[in-house]
């Protein structure tokens, strides 16, 4: 009797493996061009970021906005591009791990990680392979250090936080200010940092400091009341959105009302289920990616997005998307064909990206370009939320 | 020299498990130098070293102590951090790699050992499932404190700090080595495939001649009956503390080999998570089975990337695997039928399945 129902459990489980087998293939692949492969040879781009765990929201972003934009880039018929995203959940091993896969499968070029952490130890190996990398997100400067072949397509978290202190001291836009920070988060103590060094220079005055980490990110009050005893006039928040809405939701029930000032973390506050967004009118970020703006890129880019995954897409998925066409430029300019090997890739794009005369008109920038060190220059864009929308904050740069 | 019968089993059980890892060791280079080894591979084999070495230790205090331990990614944290600190604070004194790395073992098998020792003296006194709830806080504790501390080291030496890295102080000629939330960056790879394979042997010999030892058969008394053992004047608490001391000692080597493998580590991956990994690896390697804990190791380690054609539904494929491996291993008309195939090899009686190899 025994042994019949084993057999039966053994094979419904089989069964059922190749049926998850099945879905993955289907729509929701991420190997975008293998179905659509070209009798030319394509150019093998590798990703790696989060699809799986805590931080799946972001690897997904990018992979969708990079798939969107290959699709793109195949359909102008020039070059040819096949792009295989892989899983890293957010973990250095993971993300060594998935590279040396993408290495096994014949990656020419990399563009990723999404997330910091992975990004470091990944970039550490893919500068000693010689293969040519751009991360769309992973924002600290230890990816690119020292790593001639490496390039960031977002702002570093330090220039995020030096360009935060300038805007609030340029635009007189607070007095007093309290900064609430995640201490257990890189991104967030790498903003906060520079913030705090800049502020200095720029005479703003910082009454309170308080911080909380991911364990801890359920409540605020402790943190808004030692803002609002302090006297704080604007809080500065180098957060992500999640925690963010918590602590508007709290302020707001404290009857406290400072300004909010985030960076680009703060997107996707909007979009967010249940909560009030009404609480967001008159926040203040800085963000390269607005989902609303009116430009004919980005409204094209956004119904497409919608069209396609049923939501509106953050930054990481405009990040993705500007990545390919950061690589299709520079292929393009430096004559790069599919049967070339990684290492002379490799340095023809890093001569492209480098040179003078390269820029990248993106979604998340006009006129992007790229220092030796692998630094993005682009022009941060504050915005404000009025009506439940972004719009440019006056006086913006 | 005269063995006993039990003596010769032994010593023939013993030679299989160090042959099994001589021979992967051995497979791996052929392999390797007949470039058929993809780098996927290659890219595992330092981290499959550190988990055996992991699962091993833990097998020590939980199959051979019979405590359970919910903290052992923290001894690994340990290990890991002071492995790095170490292998960066000598950069510029020793210039050799190997000897950085022996360094980095060292001292992280004996960061690791001391708060092993620590965690150990008030929570192995008492009886029941304290030493759990203990290890369980222990790690959990390490990785919030290894999260808030900045370490740099300067013209004249380390430098620690609390609060953040300008409270450091080091000027422009410092490095900073250990940044709080960021981790430790800029590690030096120095760890190989053949350093981790001496980590196992060597781990692989103070278990295997532990548990063989006198002191070794104490434990498992103590482990068997508690009463019995102490009513033949066998010291529960020196005997508890020796192995869970041990354990987390190599635990410690394990992280630091682990660490040195990458160019940089977060206090956030030795969290409860990696924990219940390696416990996974002892319960399914069969607990108190050394050679057992081995193979699970190793074939869970390179499990979820072999299943990466699955995608999304790779970790949910990994988790349906465990629950047919847990079923096949446990089901007894698929016991008998192994017993009966090596009573037909061996042309005997069926021998009695032995637990505790």
């Amino acid at each position: 009797m025994r042994t019949t129902r084993f057999r039966i459990l053994s094979l419904v489980l089989a069964l059922g493996l190749f049926v998850l087998a099945g879905c993955s293939a289907g729509p929701t692949s991420t190997t975008a061009g293998t179905t659509t492969a070209k009798p030319a040879a394509a150019i093998k781009i590798g990703g790696i970021g989060p699809l799986t765990g805590g931080a799946a929201v972001y690897g997904s972003s990018v992979a969708n906005g990079a798939k969107i934009a290959l699709e793109e880039v195949n359909a102008l018929g020039g070059l040819q591009f096949e792009l295989k995203f892989e899983d890293d959940e957010h973990d250095a091993e993971k993300s060594v791990n998935a590279y040396n896969s993408l290495k096994d499968w014949g990656m020419q070029i990399l563009c990723g990680t999404v997330t910091t952490t992975p990004g470091i130890a990944v970039s550490a190996e893919s500068f000693k392979d010689r293969i040519f990398t751009l991360t769309p997100s992973a924002s600290s400067t230890s990816v690119i250090e020292g790593k001639d072949n490496v390039f960031q397509m977002c702002f570093t978290d330090p220039n995020q936080g030096i360009a935060s202190a300038q805007y609030i001291a340029e635009n007189k836009l607070g007095s007093k200010i309290a900064i609430i920070y995640n201490n257990a988060d890189a991104y967030s103590t790498g903003i906060y940092e520079k913030f705090i060094s800049e502020a200095a220079g720029k005479n703003l005055q910082v009454v309170s400091t308080t911080t909380f980490t991911d364990d801890t990110a359920n409540d605020f009050n402790v943190q808004l009341t030692a803002a609002k005893n302090a006297g704080a006039d604007l809080i500065f928040l180098p957060i992500y959105y999640q925690p963010a809405s918590l602590i508007l939701t709290q302020a707001d029930a404290m009857s406290y009302e400072p300004k909010f000032f985030g960076v680009d973390g703060m997107d996707g506050i909007l979009t967010m289920e249940n909560f009030n967004t009404d609480l967001a009118e008159g926040v203040m970020l800085l963000t390269p990616f607005a989902a609303d703006a009116t430009e004919a890129r980005t409204v094209a880019f956004v119904a497409k997005y919608q069209a396609a995954y049923n939501e509106v897409p953050n930054q990481f998925a405009a990040d993705g998307y500007d990545c390919i066409y950061a690589i299709y430029e520079a292929c393009k300019k430096a004559g790069i064909t599919a049967d070339m090997d990684a290492a002379a890739i490799c340095d023809k794009m890093i001569a492209a990206f480098t040179a003078a005369d390269f820029n990248i008109d993106g979604l998340t920038g006009e006129n992007m370009t790229w220092a030796a060190t692998g630094e993005v220059a682009k022009a941060p864009k504050g915005m404000v939320i009025e009506d439940g929308a972004y719009v440019g904050m006056q006086g913006g740069n | 020299m005269k063995l006993t019968k039990t003596g010769q089993k032994r010593l023939v059980s013993n030679s299989i498990t160090y042959g099994m890892v001589v021979l992967a060791f051995i497979l791996v280079q052929i392999v390797d130098s007949t470039g058929h080894l993809t780098s996927s591979l290659r890219g595992q084999l330092v981290p499959i070293c550190a988990y055996i070495v992991m699962a091993v230790s833990l097998n020590l205090t939980v199959g051979v102590l019979g405590e359970l331990s919910l903290g052992h990614a923290g001894f690994m944290s340990l290990g890991a951090f002071s492995g790095v600190i170490v292998s960066l604070g000598l950069r510029d004194m020793v210039g050799a790699g190997p000897l950085r790395l022996l360094a980095a073992l060292l001292v992280g098998a004996v960061i690791a050992g001391l708060f092993g020792f620590v965690v150990g003296v008030p929570a192995l006194r008492l009886r029941g499932d304290y030493l759990a709830i203990v290890t369980l806080a222990f790690g959990e504790i390490i990785k919030n404190v290894i999260n808030t501390i900045y370490v740099g080291i300067g013209p004249d030496g380390l430098r620690v700090s609390m609060s953040d890295q300008a409270s450091l102080g080091l000027g422009e000629t410092g490095t900073v080595i250990l940044r709080g939330p960021m981790g430790a960056v800029g590690v030096d790879k120095l760890a190989s495939f053949g350093a981790g394979i001496i980590l196992v042997l060597i781990t692989l010999f103070i278990v295997l001649n532990l548990v063989h030892s006198r002191s070794g058969r104490a434990i498992m008394a103590v482990r068997d009956n508690r009463i019995a053992a102490e009513s033949v004047g066998i010291s529960i608490t020196r005997y508890k503390l020796t192995a869970f001391i041990i354990s987390a000692a190599l635990a410690g080597a394990a992280g630091a080999l682990y660490a040195l493998n990458y160019s940089t580590v977060v206090a956030r991956k030795f969290d409860f998570n990696t924990s219940i990994l390696v416990l996974v690896f002892v319960v399914l390697g069969g607990i108190g089975n050394i050679r057992g804990s081995i193979i699970a190791a190793a074939v869970l380690t390179v499990l979820p990337e072999m299943l990466r054609a699955f995608n999304d539904y790779r970790m949910l494929a990994y988790a349906i695997i465990l629950i047919l491996v847990m079923l096949t291993s446990n089901n007894d008309r698929l016991k008998q039928l192994r017993w009966r195939f090596i009573a037909r090899f061996r042309r005997g009686t069926p021998q009695q399945e032995v637990d505790h190899e």
